[in-house]
């Protein structure tokens, strides 16, 4: 880490869907920099590859920035999302507690369950598009498409009415704030969203489906210690948020980098066999969904890149720098759909990883290829210049991204 | 070729099953890593090898 001016952090960008300059910078020169956060406070930037991946699937090192020492995110009084003590979260964010928890989840979304949701999947991007047809071009695509396919998905699979989108939405990015919002907009955004997976987890109970949210709640009511009913809250409200504010940038994200560079989508068309191939080196190149990264707080010394970093130190793995590292992937600029060996550290790695991260491929890759066979004219309605990221979250993301065909 | 999968370490990501489902299924009951056939013969060991290198959690060890 250097003595000299500490920059602020997250870096500012010449144009949306290329990633800040310094990214590269450090990566060669600084693989382990200081960088000040919005709260005010510093933490460690991690840009090379083996070192992201190393802290980020590291299980001794903590998720939990409620800690004492741990740096602030947000500039709200508890210092954001990763610092927040919330009721029914202490027990199963981490270690064996997090594991058993996760254990619970992870039959849900499995390579086999995955396939029963395709056709479904399938069927609710068709009929969007159906939507998306029927008004005409322009289209917002944000809007009509990459917003309510994933709710409609996340509420299917959890057991929840997909018309509350506009709830979650609002509540969601709330709770996601880094700069935008005050502390007592998040609190009323969690004593909403609680109470709402409150009354939803009442009307469950009195007509139980064939869900994921009957099933958590029957385990709660047998009351034998697997899930206390402020855990099943506490699980159900970060479903409805993780399933859709991230799945749902990355839809419009998607479109945005192959329509920017019209060949990625061209290539698709031409050869659907390389729908797969192109969604992975999105989620690679992608460098707008996190605005700051997933960040852990270091409980011992631990090097670097040759560098010892000492514990109480915060660290942000930035996956859109690791993604992009030499060392790792061979010509990391070139967006190649048939990319060998694509270990992009997107969706995290260990025992973090993304539990949702089956379900988000896949709609990504129904609508990727929904729309090259139903509208092979799709264009960016503006130039690619003009996008613009959206900020003052966590979850960062483009601005509406409208097309025409 | 000898497979060998950490149940504990495993983050039920199925990447392997994705990769390889020859070699490697998921538990029913919660998602985690089976090896089908610790010994596969060489056909699958490309893709065995791929599953391993590509296992989010390093989960899947190979020896040769």
């Amino acid at each position: 880490m250097t003595a000299e001016a500490i920059p602020d952090y997250p870096f500012t960008r010449a144009t949306a869907l290329e990633p800040p300059a310094e990214l590269a910078e450090l990566r060669e020169q600084c693989p382990v920099a200081h960088v000040r956060l919005p709260s005010g406070d510093v933490a460690g930037l991690v840009t090379r590859y083996e070192d992201a991946r190393a802290v980020i699937s590291d299980p001794r090192f903590s998720r939990n920035l409620a800690r004492e020492g741990a740096a602030r995110m947000s500039t709200t009084k508890d210092g954001g999302l990763f610092s927040r003590r919330r009721m029914g979260s202490e027990n199963i964010s981490e270690g064996e507690g997090h594991l058993r928890w996760r254990r619970l989840l992870s039959r849900w979304f499995t390579v086999r369950r995955m396939e029963v949701w395709r056709p479904r999947i399938q069927a609710m991007a068709d009929d969007l598009v159906d939507g998306l047809v029927a008004k005409g071009s322009p289209a917002n695509l944000s809007a009509g498409l990459g917003l309510p396919l994933p709710v409609r998905v996340i509420c299917a699979l959890v057991g929840a009415p997909s018309e509350d989108q506009d709830k979650f939405a609002h509540w969601s990015s709330t709770m996601l704030t880094l700069t935008r919002n005050t502390q007592e907009e998040v609190d009323q955004a969690y004593e909403d969203f609680n109470a709402y997976v409150s009354d939803l987890i009442d009307r469950n109970r009195a007509n139980p489906g064939d869900d994921l949210l009957s099933e958590l709640t029957q385990i709660t009511d047998s009351e034998d210690g697997r899930l206390s009913h402020a855990e099943l809250i506490a699980t159900v409200r970060g479903l409805l948020l993780a399933g859709h504010e991230t799945t749902s940038n990355m839809i419009a994200i998607m479109m945005a980098m192959v329509l920017a560079e019209r060949e990625r989508f061209e290539a698709v068309i031409d050869d659907p066999e390389l729908i797969q191939g192109t969604v992975e080196e999105v989620l690679r190149m992608d460098s707008t969904l996190s605005a700051i990264g997933v960040p852990r707080f270091i409980t011992e010394d631990v090097e670097l890149s040759g560098v010892t970093v000492p514990a109480g130190t915060t660290l942000i793995p930035s996956a859109p720098s690791a993604n992009r590292d030499p060392r790792k992937f061979p010509e990391p600029e070139r967006f190649d759909p048939r990319r060998q060996a694509n270990q992009h550290l997107t969706f995290g790695a260990g025992p973090h990883f993304c539990i949702g991260q089956p379900l988000a491929r896949m709609e990504l890759q129904v609508v990727l290829g929904t729309l090259a066979q139903r509208l092979p004219s799709l264009r960016l309605r503006d130039t690619p210049d003009d996008l613009k990221l959206r900020t003052g979250g966590i979850s960062g993301g483009l601005q509406d991204v409208w097309v025409t065909w | 070729m000898k497979v060998i999968a950490d149940q504990d370490l495993c983050c039920a990501s199925g990447m392997c099953v994705m990769t390889a489902d020859q070699v490697f299924d998921q538990r029913e009951e919660d998602g985690v890593v089976v090896v089908l056939d610790e010994a596969p013969p060489p056909a699958q060991h490309e893709a065995v090898r791929a599953a391993a290198a590509g296992c989010p959690a390093s989960a899947i060890r190979v020896v040769e």
